[in-house]
């Protein structure tokens, strides 16, 4: 399970209408398991069907969750015109990139797609996403 | 010759659970060779078997992207430090 404020999901969302066509992408920390602080991050690629972080934007994103004793909780981004479900380069890149949940929303129509999931070893779980 | 090395979370199980070691090397390819030495397996995560910085991580000497740099050879001095990232993608395609 994922549980995150109304905040946290208003703002993933707006993101991602907000950079459609192209996928957005950010990261959500926690302190102690819980969700603390989300960061909206460029997507270098810039891309409708791709995202990478900017390395050295994630390096300053990465020291400032790192200084405030805090770990990454989620990885979010968006697919502009599939459904919000790890495709397999989403399930390639999770083995390294060391996010315990990847939050996925879809920007392809008007209405909200927004789904959570664990890849463990390939294996892609959905889980429920609770928003407090 | 002291390069303080910042080891992400997902690697620290090679340096035993450290998030900070220390090696030595004149370029980023000489502190990895040091790094393996104690390390065992360290360096296999970091570049492929043809000997290029891996895609999956960002290695950054005092905070610069060698990708940027000089990649595998970025020259190194006493007091420089590194840190190793996993890099981040993933997308519809």
């Amino acid at each position: 399970m994922l549980e995150i404020s109304q905040e946290m999901v208003d703002r993933v969302v707006a993101h991602a209408r907000r950079d459609h066509p192209d996928e957005c992408c950010g990261v959500i920390s926690a302190k102690d398991g819980a969700a603390t602080r989300i960061f909206e991050m460029e997507n270098a690629e810039r891309s409708p069907t791709g995202f990478v972080f900017d390395s050295q934007e994630w390096l300053r994103v990465y020291r400032d969750v790192d200084d405030a004793d805090e770990e990454p909780l989620a990885v979010y981004h968006s697919h502009t015109a599939t459904e919000a479900y790890p495709s397999r380069t989403d399930v390639r890149w999770s083995a390294t990139a060391g996010f315990p949940h990847w939050l996925l929303v879809s920007t392809r129509s008007e209405q909200l797609e927004l789904r959570s999931f664990t890849i463990q070893d390939g294996v892609v779980t959905e889980e429920e996403v609770r928003v407090t | 010759m002291a390069i303080e090395v910042r080891i992400p979370t997902i690697l620290r199980t090679y340096t035993g659970g450290e998030k900070l070691v220390e090696g030595s090397g004149d370029t980023l390819t000489a502190l990895l060779d040091d790094l393996d030495s104690r390390y065992d397996g360290l360096r296999g995560r970091l570049i492929t078997d043809a000997g290029a910085l891996h895609r999956f991580v960002n290695v950054y000497v005092n905070d610069e992207d060698v990708r940027f740099l000089g990649g595998l050879e970025t020259k190194l001095a006493d007091g420089d430090s590194v840190t190793v990232l996993p890099a981040v993608a993933g997308g519809s395609r």
